[in-house]
């Protein structure tokens, strides 16, 4: 089923030029590290050109360097033929493992996958077993991966993962190299210039330059007169060049000496080389020039070049290359914190990771952390009630879904109705999340920041600052009025968080349109969200709200105080907190339990005294639906009824 | 100067072509320049009198290109022969990484082959190095003369080759046994990679 491997196909045989050097020098790598060198390897070339001899020269290469190793070529056409006849018998898995188990696994003309959706994913599968085994994989095809119609993505990655060389057409030099070897191995004498003459056609391939030696032979075989170099035109019906250049020719072309030396010499250096330069530091140095072309220093690696015969080799690159991955890693890191930073060489330095970590530590600290919300409001602590229904779903929905749903939310309301609080629960929220970071502070602090940051010439530093931030929440937004250049800079932050759908919240005194001297473009991209309006607090928000204030102040609540409480006109519940306040601290003050009658006293001051030194009350009971506001109101002290002028009586 | 440079990855053989006086050195090198694709040579630097005899030296860069990562570079020098300019030889032989002893196969040049040979020895202890040390390769320039005139080269062995290093019969002008030199020498010199090189 598996085609033999033509003994006659083997480096030796193979006429190196610099149109397939590559290929060659690669497939011989190949030969000598089955597996680890370049894994797969892929050789394309029009047909012709010789990348069958250089799949089979690998496989008798490694058969004479390691002839324990399983080897197998074959065709794709093979492939697919004996897996079709496995699935026909029913051994679908014993083909697999007949080919799991080959150590060196050479498939020529790759290309014939086109169409063939279950091969390619037989092969997928096949390809990924021996790479993970350590096992080499050669293809051959007539085209590179990606070229091959309707090739799963997959495959591509995988056969582009390894090596992809080319083989090109010989130039001159090798082509009349190949035609004295094949001349010779066929014991044919030519005489001088016959040989360089049909190597001046450009043959597309090799196989039709071995078409025009073969009609030579065959012709000066029925001729007993040697071809000469006319003859040899005629019998290939090339035309006879000028003069010039067929003079220039017979001089250039010594008789004693082949015209291609210099590439001989060259494949044979590069042979001693590669002898001589044991195959790790030929490793080591490959890797050396790989991330030194990425422009990091290989000082660790090139130490190992110096030593003898150094130790662990692939630990040392491995740890190298895990390293620079790292460095990478940091500088992409510190690059979104300061962009200047980011360009440090310590960033390009795999010996000094201490550095490079202390370095990126640096500027994140510098950088870190933006102002965060205070812990001190926590969602659980925000009293939710009709009033502020709709900006408490918001912020849950903001809170779940960050950046997606309402971005940005701006919360609208007076003074004291919890805007603050619902801002700063929302950042404590999200600040919960995997990797987040939330800057949540007031825009004084913002403007306050800018300044300095201007002052201190690190106003790049400050940006980086926010543009790390996950959740960027701003209070009293109607503080950037007239501040042009903070607006700029909120302007910049609020493009960049909107694209990466980072969320922005916001609060203000109102609607954003009506707030002064806010710029026209941040207005609307406030608009743009959500703007979520807290009303002043309702009864049963303000029940709830004390109920939990008097529970935090260990006071138990009787309805009675509760409703005296709920039916004080109060603004907002930082006020209400505020009685709450009053009155525990002037029950402990007496020393006194806290009660409705005791919250009246404290905060409508003492009852009136009864009658004395003959003054009047006016006896108005002042009851709790009253219209009597405040204390100070009431007229307590009524002058006695002589006293009083009654002008209409006059 | 260093063969193996594993710093900035870099392997460059310097090659000397020693001899006598009119054997052919910068023939060699002539030949060589020839064949080399002109991405991969250097200027051939050569500083002749008006008789086309080197005065200086011939220098002639290669480069080979990157081979197992390393870029690999090959310097061939000659030295003029006359006997007067052994102050340029030893300069020339200076750091040299090995030397392709060019000889007369003419039978009446057979003194001058052996006092240059011993010109190359003495020079090369001046510079503290052992003729023994040296990659060396012998080649019998001019075999294409009349057979009466030379000596063959298992004759010039005999007179020459006492160490029994590589040797090749050659006709530089036509190029027969110039790469094959070359290629000796440049295998010689490499090998001294795997045995542990001088890396300054």
């Amino acid at each position: 089923m598996t085609t033999s491997l033509n003994p006659r196909f083997t480096f030796e045989t193979f006429v190196v030029g610099a149109a397939n050097r590559l290929a060659v020098t690669a497939g011989r790598t190949v030969a000598e590290n089955p597996g680890s060198a370049y894994n797969p390897l892929f050789i394309y070339s029009s047909s012709g050109l010789g990348k069958t001899h250089v799949l089979m020269a690998i496989g008798q290469a490694v058969k004479a360097i390691a002839a324990q190793l399983n080897i197998e070529y074959l065709t794709l056409d093979e492939y697919v033929e004996a897996f079709h006849a496995a699935i026909a018998a029913g051994q679908g898995d014993a083909f697999r493992r007949r080919f799991q188990n080959v150590d060196v696994l050479l498939v020529d003309d790759v290309q014939f996958l086109t169409n063939r959706k279950e091969m390619q994913a037989e092969l997928l599968r096949l390809t990924e077993a021996l790479q993970q085994a350590g096992h080499q994989i050669v293809l051959a095809s007539d085209r590179p991966p990606a070229e091959i119609a309707d090739l799963d993505e997959r495959l591509i990655s995988r056969f582009s993962g390894g090596l992809v060389v080319d083989m090109g057409i010989p130039e001159y030099e090798t082509r009349v190299a190949i035609l004295r070897r094949k001349a010779e191995e066929r014991g044919q004498n030519f005489q001088p210039g016959v040989l360089e003459a049909v190597g001046k056609v450009e043959f597309p391939n090799v196989r039709e330059l071995m078409g025009a030696l073969n009609r030579l032979i065959a012709y000066q075989a029925v001729n007993d007169v040697p071809l000469n170099e006319e003859a040899v035109r005629k019998v290939l019906g090339i035309p006879t060049v000028d003069s010039s250049t067929a003079a220039s020719s017979t001089v250039a072309s010594p008789t004693a000496a082949s015209p291609d030396e210099f590439s001989q010499f060259l494949t044979d250096v590069t042979a001693t080389v590669g002898k001589a330069v044991e195959a790790w530091r030929a490793r080591v140095a490959e890797a050396v020039m790989r991330w030194e072309g990425e422009g990091y220093r290989t000082g660790r690696l090139e130490k190992l070049l110096h030593q003898d015969t150094p130790a662990a080799v692939d630990e040392v690159i491995t740890a190298y290359v895990q390293d620079v991955e790292r460095l990478k890693a940091l500088e992409a890191e510190v690059a979104v914190l300061d962009p200047q930073a980011a360009g440090d060489k310590v960033f390009r330095d795999p010996d000094e990771m201490d550095a490079a970590e202390a370095a990126a530590a640096k500027v994140r600290d510098g950088a870190a952390p933006p102002p965060a919300p205070s812990a001190a409001f926590a969602l659980d602590g925000f009293y939710a009630g009709a009033s502020n229904e709709i900006a408490l779903n918001a912020a849950r929905e903001v809170i779940a879904k960050p950046g997606k749903k309402y971005n940005p939310l701006v919360l609208v309301g007076k003074g004291g109705l919890g805007k603050t609080h619902l801002l700063n629960a929302i950042g404590l929220e999200l600040a919960k999340k995997k990797n987040a970071v939330v800057a949540c502070l007031s825009t004084q602090q913002f403007v306050d920041e800018l300044i300095a940051a201007i002052d201190g010439n690190r106003v790049d530093w400050w940006r980086a600052r926010y543009r790390r931030a996950t959740a960027f929440l701003l209070d009293d937004i109607q503080l950037l009025g007239g501040k042009e250049r903070t607006q700029e800079e909120l302007f910049n932050l609020f493009n960049q968080f909107l694209d990466a759908d980072r969320q922005l919240v916001f609060t203000a005194p109102a609607h954003p349109n009506t707030l002064e001297g806010l710029e026209e473009r941040i207005v609307s991209r406030l608009e743009g969200g959500l703007v979520a309006e807290i009303q002043e607090p309702d009864k049963d928000l303000k029940r709830s709200a004390l109920e939990r204030l008097l529970k935090s102040q260990r006071v138990s609540a009787d309805g009675a105080l509760l409703d005296y409480l709920v039916d004080r006109p109060v603004e907002s519940v930082r006020t209400l907190g505020a009685l709450v306040q009053r009155v525990t601290e002037a029950a402990a003050a007496q020393d006194a339990a806290v009660s409705a009658g005791l919250a009246r006293e404290v905060l409508e001051g003492p009852p009136a005294p009864r009658p004395t030194k003959g003054l009047r009350t006016s006896g108005i009971v002042v009851s709790s639906a009253g219209g009597v506001r405040s204390r100070e109101k009431m007229v307590w002290d009524w002058p006695a009824a002589a006293d009083r002028v009654i002008e209409e009586l006059r | 100067m260093s063969l193996v440079n594993f710093t900035t990855r870099e392997i460059t053989c310097k090659i000397v072509y020693y001899g006598p006086g009119r054997s052919g050195k910068t023939t060699n090198l002539h030949y060589v320049y020839g064949r080399v694709p002109e991405t991969r040579r250097g200027r051939m630097v050569s500083l002749a009198t008006q008789t086309d005899r080197t005065l200086f030296f011939d220098f002639l860069p290669i480069d080979l290109g990157q081979i197992s990562g390393f870029s690999t570079r090959f310097q061939l020098y000659t030295v003029p022969g006359q006997v007067y300019y052994n102050a340029t030889r030893r300069l020339v032989l200076q750091g040299a990484d090995g030397v392709v002893f060019v000889g007369d196969s003419q039978a009446r040049q057979l003194d001058e082959n052996i006092e240059s040979l011993q010109n190359l020895q003495s020079n090369l202890l001046e510079h503290g190095v052992d003729v023994r040390a040296v990659p060396l390769v012998m080649q019998y320039n001019k075999q294409d003369l009349p057979p009466e005139l030379i000596l063959t080269p298992p004759e010039l062995d005999d007179a020459l080759n006492f160490r029994s290093v590589p040797s090749f019969p050659a006709d530089a002008l036509h190029g027969t046994g110039v790469f094959e030199t070359l290629k000796s020498i440049s295998e010689l010199v490499l090998k001294k990679l795997a045995t542990g090189s001088p890396t300054t």
